[in-house]
C-alpha cells in the first residue's frame, strides 16, 4: 500500500467522523430534505466526470465520462433545487390563504 | 495552479459541512443548503482549470443536458413521490461513480499500461459500490413507484448466489491485475456489480423500502468516495465520507424505529422478517367488536376537546387528505382547541417524509412533533385522532412478545382520553398484524376514505 494511499484512507475516515458529528444534530423533521441534500453533496463525483470526459484520450472514455457528467449534474441540480423547494415550505406559521 | 485547485476544493468540502450544520435548525437550513450548492459551484468551476482538461465541448453538453434534466424533475416531482426522487439521484450519482471508473480503467488500459495495484483497487471499489448503488436505486424506485411488485422476491440460495457473484468478480479483478488488459472481463465485472444491485433489493418489502433508500443514499456517498480514491482527488472523498456518514446515521434511526438491526440490512435479511408477519396475521383478538362513530359524534368530541393529537400515517398522504388535516386543525384551533401533531420515524416513506408532506399542506413545523417528545403529552391529551396509521400505534409492539412488531417504539395513542381511527375498513395494517387498540372501550372507528372523513368532520366542526 502506498503512501498515497494510506493519506487518502486518513481523510476519509476523519471526513466520516465529522459527517456522524454534524449530521447526528439534524432533527427528525428535517430528515428528508436532509437526505435530497447530502444527495446532491454526492453529485460531487461531477469533478472525476468531468475530468474523464475533458482529458480526450479515448473515444469510448470520453463517451463515458459525458454520460457520467449528465447522471452526475442532474444528481446536483435535481438534488439542491428540489431541497430548497421543500424547505421553503418549512414555516412557523401559517400562511394567509391563497 | 494544481495548488490553487486543492485548496478550491478545500473550500468547496467546508462549505458543504457548514451548509449541512445549517440544516439542523429549519429556520437556518435553506440558508445551509444555498451555502452548500455555492460550494459545489466552486467545486465545478476549480475542475475546469484543471491542466488534464483539454476540451471544454463535451462536458459543456453534459452538463447542459444533466441540468436541464435535473432541473425539471425537481420542479415537477410531487412531495409524496419525493422518495423514488431521491432514489433515483441516489442511483444517478453510483452510476457516475461506475462510468467515472470504467473511463479510467479504459484510459489505463492502453498498450503498454500497467495498471497499478492502489488504483486498481480504487477502480473496483467504485465499480461495485457504484453499480450497486444505481441499479439498487432504480430497482426501489421502482417498488415505491409500484411498477414492480413491492413484496419481498425471494428465491433459495440468494445470499449464495451473492456471495458468488463477489467472489467471481474478486478473482476476475485479480485475473485483470496479473493479466491486464481484456475489456470483456472487465465489463463482466460492471454486470455483475449491477446484478449484485437488483439482488440485494429485490428480496426486500415495499414497507421496508425507507432502510434501503437511506442506505442507498450511504452508498452513494461511499461511491463518490471511491471515485475520490481512482483520481487521488481530497474534495471527492471529504465529500463523498459525509454523505455517506450522513446515510448511515439515517439508516441506523429508521432500524430503531423499525425494530430491526443494522446487519439484518446489510445482509438483506428482511424476507424473512416479513414472512414472519404475515404469519402473525392471524393472531388477533377474534370474537371483540370495534365500536363505530358517526362523523358528527367525532366532530363534537373535537369541537369540545382541549386538546387534540393528530397521529398521521401514510395513508393520510395516499388519502391525499393533508389540506384537509390542516383545514380541520385551522377550524379547532380557532375554538381554542390545541392541536398537535405526533409524527412516528416511519410514518412516511421515507426519514422525515411526513413532515414534509404537512409542511407542504401549510401546517406550521412547530406543531409537528417527535416520538420522544409527545409520548409524554398523550396522557394529558383529550382526543388522539388517528388518519392512515396502524402498526405505529399498535400496542401489541409494547406487550406481546410473539408480534412480529414486538419492541417497534410506538406512539402512545392509548393513553388519550378518547381514541379515534380515521379507517377505510377493519382490514390489519401493511404487516397484517392485527390493532388490539380497535376493540378498546376508549377507541371509536370512523370508517370511509380518509379524505372523505375529513371533509365530513371539517363541516360538522364548522356547524357545532
Amino acid at each position: 500500500m502506498s503512501e498515497g494511499l494510506v493519506i487518502l484512507l486518513v481523510i476519509f475516515v476523519l471526513a466520516m467522523f465529522v459527517g456522524f458529528e454534524v449530521i447526528a444534530k439534524v432533527p427528525n423533521t428535517l430528515h428528508t430534505p436532509l437526505m435530497s441534500g447530502s444527495n446532491a453533496i454526492s453529485g460531487i463525483t461531477i469533478i472525476g466526470a468531468m475530468i474523464v470526459a475533458g482529458m480526450g484520450t479515448t473515444t469510448l472514455a470520453t463517451i463515458l465520462g459525458v454520460i457520467a457528467v449528465a447522471f452526475a449534474m442532474i444528481n446536483v441540480v435535481g438534488g439542491y433545487v428540489v431541497t430548497d423547494r421543500m424547505l421553503q415550505m418549512f414555516k412557523t406559521k401559517p400562511e394567509a390563504k391563497r | 495552479m494544481a495548488g490553487f485547485i486543492e485548496l478550491a476544493y478545500l473550500v468547496a468540502a467546508s462549505l458543504f459541512i457548514l451548509g449541512l450544520k445549517r440544516l439542523a435548525a429549519p429556520a437556518t437550513a435553506r440558508q445551509g443548503n444555498l451555502l452548500s450548492a455555492v460550494g459545489m459551484l466552486i467545486a465545478i468551476v476549480a475542475t475546469l482549470f484543471d491542466q488534464q482538461i483539454l476540451s471544454f465541448q463535451w462536458i459543456v453538453v453534459g452538463g447542459v443536458i444533466g441540468s436541464a434534466l435535473g432541473l425539471w424533475i425537481a420542479r415537477t416531482v410531487k412531495m409524496t413521490a419525493m422518495p423514488q426522487m431521491v432514489g433515483i439521484l441516489n442511483g444517478l450519482g453510483g452510476g457516475a461513480s461506475q462510468l467515472v471508473a470504467a473511463a479510467v480503467w479504459h484510459r489505463l488500459m492502453q498498450p503498454g499500461a500497467i495498471l497499478p495495484l492502489d488504483t486498481a483497487v480504487s477502480i473496483y471499489a467504485s465499480t461495485l459500490i457504484g453499480g450497486v448503488t444505481l441499479s439498487g436505486s432504480i430497482v426501489a424506485a421502482g417498488k415505491l413507484q409500484e411498477i414492480i411488485p413491492g413484496r419481498p422476491v425471494l428465491f433459495r440460495f440468494q445470499h449464495v448466489l451473492n456471495l458468488i457473484l463477489l467472489l467471481a468478480g474478486a478473482s476476475m479483478g485479480t485475473y485483470l491485475l496479473i493479466s491486464p488488459g481484456h475489456p470483456g472481463v472487465f465489463i463482466t465485472m460492471n454486470l455483475i456489480a449491477l446484478i449484485v444491485g437488483v439482488l440485494v433489493v429485490i428480496p426486500i418489502g415495499g414497507a421496508d423500502m425507507p432502510v434501503v433508500i437511506c442506505l442507498l443514499n450511504s452508498y452513494s456517498g461511499l461511491a463518490a468516495a471511491t471515485t475520490g480514491f481512482v483520481i487521488s482527488n481530497h474534495g471527492l472523498i471529504i465529500s463523498g465520507a459525509l454523505v455517506g456518514a450522513s446515510g448511515i446515521i439515517l439508516t441506523q434511526i429508521m432500524c430503531r424505529a423499525m425494530n430491526r438491526s443494522f446487519t439484518n440490512v446489510l445482509f438483506g435479511g428482511f424476507g424473512a422478517v416479513s414472512k414472519v408477519a404475515l404469519a402473525g396475521g392471524t393472531a388477533g383478538p377474534s370474537g371483540k367488536s370495534a365500536q363505530e362513530i358517526s362523523a358528527e359524534d367525532v366532530s363534537i368530541l373535537l369541537a369540545y376537546a382541549r386538546s387534540v393529537i393528530i397521529a398521521p400515517g401514510y395513508g393520510l398522504a395516499v388519502a391525499q387528505a393533508q389540506h384537509q388535516v390542516r383545514e380541520l386543525d385551522e377550524l379547532l384551533e380557532k375554538r381554542g382547541v390545541e392541536v398537535k401533531y405526533a409524527i412516528h420515524p416511519v410514518a412516511g416513506r421515507m426519514p422525515g417524509h411526513m413532515n414534509v408532506l404537512l409542511a407542504e399542506a401549510n401546517v406550521p413545523y412547530p406543531k409537528l412533533l417527535d416520538m420522544e417528545q409527545i409520548n409524554s403529552q398523550f396522557e394529558r391529551t383529550d382526543v388522539a385522532l388517528v388518519v392512515g396509521a396502524n402498526d405505529v400505534v399498535n400496542p401489541a409492539a409494547r406487550n406481546n412478545p410473539n408480534s412480529p412488531i414486538y419492541g417497534m417504539p410506538i406512539l402512545d395513542v392509548d393513553n388519550a382520553r378518547h381514541i379515534i381511527f380515521l379507517k377505510r375498513s377493519m382490514n390489519p395494517g401493511f404487516a397484517g398484524i392485527d390493532n388490539e387498540l380497535f376493540y378498546n372501550e376508549k377507541t371509536f372507528m370512523l370508517f370511509g376514505d380518509a379524505r372523505d372523513s375529513l371533509i365530513k368532520l371539517v363541516n360538522e366542526v364548522k356547524t357545532a
